[in-house]
């Protein structure tokens, strides 16, 4: 069952329980974000330092073993990857 | 036919919780309540229950082992008394809002300090925000029936909220009395199998407890428990029929000792009851028209129950065993004082805080407390309504 912010309260599981399982995909987290990592790809050398210290698994990798664009919808924006990249690839703004 | 014994407080709830045989019992030793789970780990290792034993080193963690174990889908059940409560407050709001029904045996213990180990009810009157049904027992008799009522009330699918079970300490917890048990067989067909609708072990529907509830949720999740501690009342009522059913023991949100034509009442709770019926019996010789009402139910308050009960009396005393230190009065005064002024009985009420810290609470206290009341009656005029008895002061 989906509760949103619009669910009247006896329509509600009792204590906020989640039956259902594998469903953090559908917590997004993005707006947690005051600040914001830019790619800027030009830069990138694809060297593969930035997406395995993301805490949110926010940086896609494709089957190219190749990075891409941030996924915003997750990404907190607590500037891990931009301190790691080596070649000021990402910048926070 | 039932079995007569004699029992003290804990061990008629240590027998309670034999009979009941929860899936776990967590508990930490403290004074008053030490002997509740000290007997119990004797029936496991005598092999008399099934229980897991958690042998916890806090009540933080005896608390946390409950609510671990009641999640997972078990039965668990606890005792503690005063600081040991206090150190299970974080978990015990826990417990409530994640709507596990644990069942505590609280043997009510002054909160410190400095240190004391003896009765009063600060201990109770500091959760009685925190959700939890809260049953009161005059004796020895009154701790084990209400245990062996508490998993019916608590784990109801109206309900599912913790529940705790209040006597005296050491004034309960450590007098023998008179009791009769109910037969094994009996209790174990009255309190059931428990079978939770969701629970964390169900591997065919697997679920998350507790998650973040941030601003568009939790203020629904308080409203639920509270509508769960508004349904407790008619769950509790109709457990109580059943119970008396099967023990001709009859249980209501309060007991009402003459008080149909009394003029003159106490409110209290627990072992005073006691005292103050021998006063009442007393002073009933002598003419005077004494009245008691004694809460058993004091989690959910039944406000307008207890309003109406007291409506037609020209004077009320409240005794609380805890002073709530607010420069009003105690918790149990206010609790009654604003049921009255909500359903609109103007009766004059004055509050007496008493018995703190173990302080002995006499038949002549009492008598004390009706002689005031048949001044105020007689006047109208309540004075100060916030009184004490039983402390030392100058003259």
């Amino acid at each position: 069952m989906k509760i949103t912010p619009n669910t009247p309260a006896e329509e509600m599981t009792i204590a906020g329980n989640i039956y259902d399982a594998g469903n953090s995909l559908e917590f997004k987290t993005g707006d947690w974000r005051s600040v914001k990592p830019i790619y800027i790809s030009e830069k990138c050398k694809q060297c593969g330092l930035c997406f395995p210290v993301c805490p949110d698994d926010a940086i896609p990798v494709n089957k190219d073993q190749k990075r891409e664009d941030f996924n915003y919808d997750y990404c907190k924006g607590c500037g891990v990857c931009a301190k790691v990249c080596p070649f000021g690839a990402i910048e926070m703004k | 036919m039932s079995i007569r014994e004699r029992l003290s407080g804990n061990e008629a709830a240590a027998i309670a919780m034999k009979q009941i045989n929860p899936d776990v019992v967590a508990a930490f030793p403290i004074t008053p309540s030490t002997e509740i789970p000290q007997y119990f780990s004797t029936f496991v290792s005598n092999g008399t229950v099934d229980t897991e034993f958690v042998a916890v080193e806090s009540e933080h963690s005896a608390m946390s082992a409950c609510i671990g174990a009641e999640a997972a889908g078990s039965r668990a059940m606890t005792a503690t008394s005063a600081n040991g409560l206090s150190l299970m407050w974080e978990m015990i709001y826990i417990a409530s809002s994640l709507r596990l029904p644990i069942v505590m045996s609280l043997v009510n213990r002054a909160v410190s300090g400095p240190l004391n180990i003896h009765n009063d009810h600060s201990d109770a009157m500091g959760v009685r925000d925190a959700g939890w049904i809260m049953l009161f027992s005059e004796n020895n008799q009154e701790a084990y029936d209400n245990l062996l009522m508490a998993h019916r009330i608590a784990e109801h699918k109206d309900v599912l909220l913790p529940l705790m079970v209040c006597q005296d300490g050491f004034i309960t917890s450590h007098s023998i009395e008179n009791i009769e048990l109910v037969e094994d067989e009996k209790v174990k067909e009255f309190v059931g199998t428990y079978k939770p609708e969701h629970y964390l072990l169900n591997r065919k529907e697997p679920m998350a407890i507790g998650p973040l509830d941030v601003q568009p949720y939790l203020f629904e999740h308080k409203y639920q428990q509270a509508n769960a501690m508004r349904n407790a009342k008619k769950v509790i009522e109709e457990v109580s029929k059943e119970f008396e059913k099967m023990t001709g023991r009859k249980y209501s949100f309060f007991e009402e000792y003459k008080l149909d034509d009394a003029e003159i009442a106490i409110v209290c709770m627990n072992s005073t009851a006691g005292t103050t019926k021998f006063v009442v019996d007393s002073l009933r010789a002598k003419g005077i028209k004494a009245g008691l009402l004694k809460v058993r139910m004091f989690r959910p308050f039944p406000a307008e129950e207890i309003a109406n009960a007291l409506s037609h009396l020209k004077a009320v005393a409240v005794l609380d065993k805890s002073d709530s230190l607010n420069g009003a009065g105690g918790a149990l005064f206010e609790d009654v004082t604003s049921s009255m002024y909500v359903n609109k009985k103007q009766v004059p009420v004055v509050n007496y805080v008493y018995g703190i810290g173990g302080r002995d609470t006499t038949s002549y206290d009492i008598e004390g407390v009706y002689k005031d009341l048949m001044e105020i009656a007689k006047t109208g005029e309540t004075g100060n309504p916030y009184r004490y008895f039983g402390v030392r002061r100058e003259k």
